[in-house]
């Protein structure tokens, strides 16, 4: 059997990429950007690594660096960023028709029948047409399985001599033995913390380990999860692409809010804005929910604040897609662990119990009306497709409220360069 | 199925309750200007001018230009091209082994790019939006 060839296109500090691209005057200089709310560090540039800063710290602890070395901030603009990703991805596909997008700044080809010798050479087309295109750069590493992958990634972002691209089916035995024993056992794809710190007890340090140690005794404790890791790293492909998402089982929508918010009429507000979001994914996906879980908490950063956090699950009589059960449910839980006085950060709602579409079962007493479910089915449908031509929220439930005071906090927010006209990037 | 809702809706209002036209089975798609101005919508970018370098070749200030990237910037190429920290709409001058933007303007002098250390074209500028007064 011929073996696989796969290759994982990484888009290096891509928020941070996503800014430079319309931006020449960022160039060089320090640059992070703010996870939702300007909260943490979610995009460090490589100089603004270098003066100390990190991905996740919060923003807040980080101020006097940022002023003293006049580093760049930026909030998130995600619909630059998710237009952008598209555009790599869309580029990266005309390599191979066998793509899996695995999140919004990497993606997988199969090129097992691309016809070359040259996998590295093909590695350097791949990251210049990306870089043409789109602006963005990346990093691409070749190897016989995705695991192996993730480990040239790691290596290539390590070692400057390698220029961003690597393939390690060109390795010898030899080298892959050392490039193997360089990667950490916490740093493995697809190897937990837990797990990392029990093949630590046993003396398994490394990818290099792990790959090495007793096949019977890593299935015993692994299980076949582990099993499937171990083979990937001997360089036999079992973890498949997945080109198509199966349907999430879960879809969770949480915020945090832009000022700490106290009244119940403002969270009321945020929790039925969720759920309409949630509500038209879960139809986007032809599901129906069967659980809702509500929850909030007070800001943990806040020393001298009360802090409270709490959360409320309710299992639904039917499986729904209908919008305004969903909110109503989702209020009467959300009035559950609501405590009156306390500075709320943060809110969100989970669904989950996602069963398809199709099987909705006729209850003994009649509760369940099928004529009224489809009713409920056209309504949501109209608004849908309503919300989809015109833009979102041109019809919304009342309960949403209308000033949203309690939004999102986003101070340093670049142009929408690729989705409003008049936030066009300029040129002299 | 509810696209087909949909359409059924916006039809309602306009079935015609006489004669079927006769043109009806010669009906066409609308011309659309991105056919023809977009051919690579994913590699395809606007940027709004500012200035007045580039008037001898009819950009003017307050334009909105459609670059693509997926074009090879050649000979006489207008470019938006990065210098250092800005960017600038030039055309295209190669001349081995010498490299110049040159504005077509007058008032402004062609720059040599051969040796800049941060000099990177952007991409090919392929048309130009402008307001007809």
């Amino acid at each position: 059997m011929k073996s696989h060839v796969y290759a994982l296109i990484d888009c290096a500090s891509f928020y941070v990429s996503c800014e430079r691209a319309f931006a020449a005057i960022l160039q060089k200089k320090p640059t992070i950007v703010l996870s939702n709310n300007d909260g943490c560090l979610v995009a460090v540039s490589p100089e603004a690594r270098k003066l100390g800063l990190k991905r996740g710290q919060p923003f807040f602890k980080c101020q006097e660096i940022i002023s003293q070395q006049n580093v760049q901030v930026f909030s998130s603009n995600y619909s630059l960023y998710q237009e952008l990703s598209a555009r790599v991805m869309a580029v990266v596909a005309e390599f191979s028709p066998l793509v899996e997008v695995f999140s919004i700044d990497e993606a997988w080809l199969d090129l097992t029948s691309v016809v070359t010798d040259d996998l590295t050479e093909l590695g350097r087309t791949i990251q210049a047409r990306v870089r043409q295109y789109t602006g963005i750069p990346t990093r691409v590493t070749i190897a016989p399985s995705k695991c192996l992958t993730k480990i040239a990634c790691q290596l290539v972002r390590d070692d400057p001599q390698y220029d961003d691209v690597l393939d390690l089916t060109a390795f010898t035995a030899q080298q892959m033995d050392e490039a193997l024993a360089q990667v950490a056992i916490e740093n493995v794809f697809g190897i937990g913390r837990k797990y990392a710190r029990f093949l630590r007890n046993y003396g398994i340090a490394t990818a290099r380990d792990l790959r090495d140690a007793d096949e019977r005794w890593i299935r015993k404790h692994l299980t076949v999860v582990g099993a499937r890791i171990q083979l990937e790293l001997k360089g036999v492909a079992c973890i498949p692409l997945e080109i198509r998402h199966p349907p999430k089982r879960q879809l969770i929508h949480a915020k945090s809010f832009g000022r700490a918010v106290e009244s119940r009429e403002e969270l009321v507000e945020a929790v039925s804005t969720y759920m309409a979001r949630l509500g038209e994914k879960l139809r986007e996906q032809e599901g129906l929910c069967g659980r809702i879980t509500v929850f909030l908490h007070t800001n943990g950063f806040d020393p001298n604040a009360e802090q409270y956090a709490n959360e409320f699950t309710i299992d639904l009589p039917h499986p729904t897609a209908f919008t305004p059960t969903l909110i109503k449910h989702a209020l009467i839980g959300l009035e559950a662990i609501y405590r009156p006085g306390l500075q709320f950060k943060k809110v969100g709602v989970v669904l989950s119990k996602i069963t398809p579409l199709p099987v909705v079962q006729v209850d003994l007493f009649g509760e369940v009306s099928l004529f009224e479910n489809a009713r409920q089915g056209r309504l949501m449908a109209i608004i849908d497709a309503i919300n989809r031509i015109y833009g979102r929220e041109t019809l919304l439930f009342a309960v949403q409220g209308i000033t949203r005071s309690w939004k999102m906090r986003q101070g340093n927010l670049s142009g929408r360069y690729l989705s409003r006209w008049e936030e066009l990037p300029t040129v002299t | 199925m509810m696209d087909n809702d949909l359409t059924t809706v916006l039809f309602l209002g306009t079935v015609s309750a006489g004669f079927p036209s006769p043109a009806d089975d010669y009906q066409e798609n609308r011309l659309d200007l991105n056919e023809l101005v977009v051919p690579h919508p994913h590699t395809t970018y606007y940027m709004r001018v500012v200035g007045d370098s580039m008037t001898g070749a009819c950009i003017y200030s307050h334009d909105i230009i459609v670059v693509d990237r997926a074009i090879t910037a050649t000979h006489k190429k207008i470019v938006v091209a990065r210098l250092g920290d800005r960017f600038t709409l030039k055309r295209l001058w190669l001349m081995p082994p010498k490299i110049y933007l040159r504005p077509e303007n007058p008032k402004y002098q062609p720059v040599e790019v051969t040796n800049h250390p941060d000099f990177e074209i952007f991409g090919v500028v392929t048309y130009c939006v402008q307001r007809v007064r």
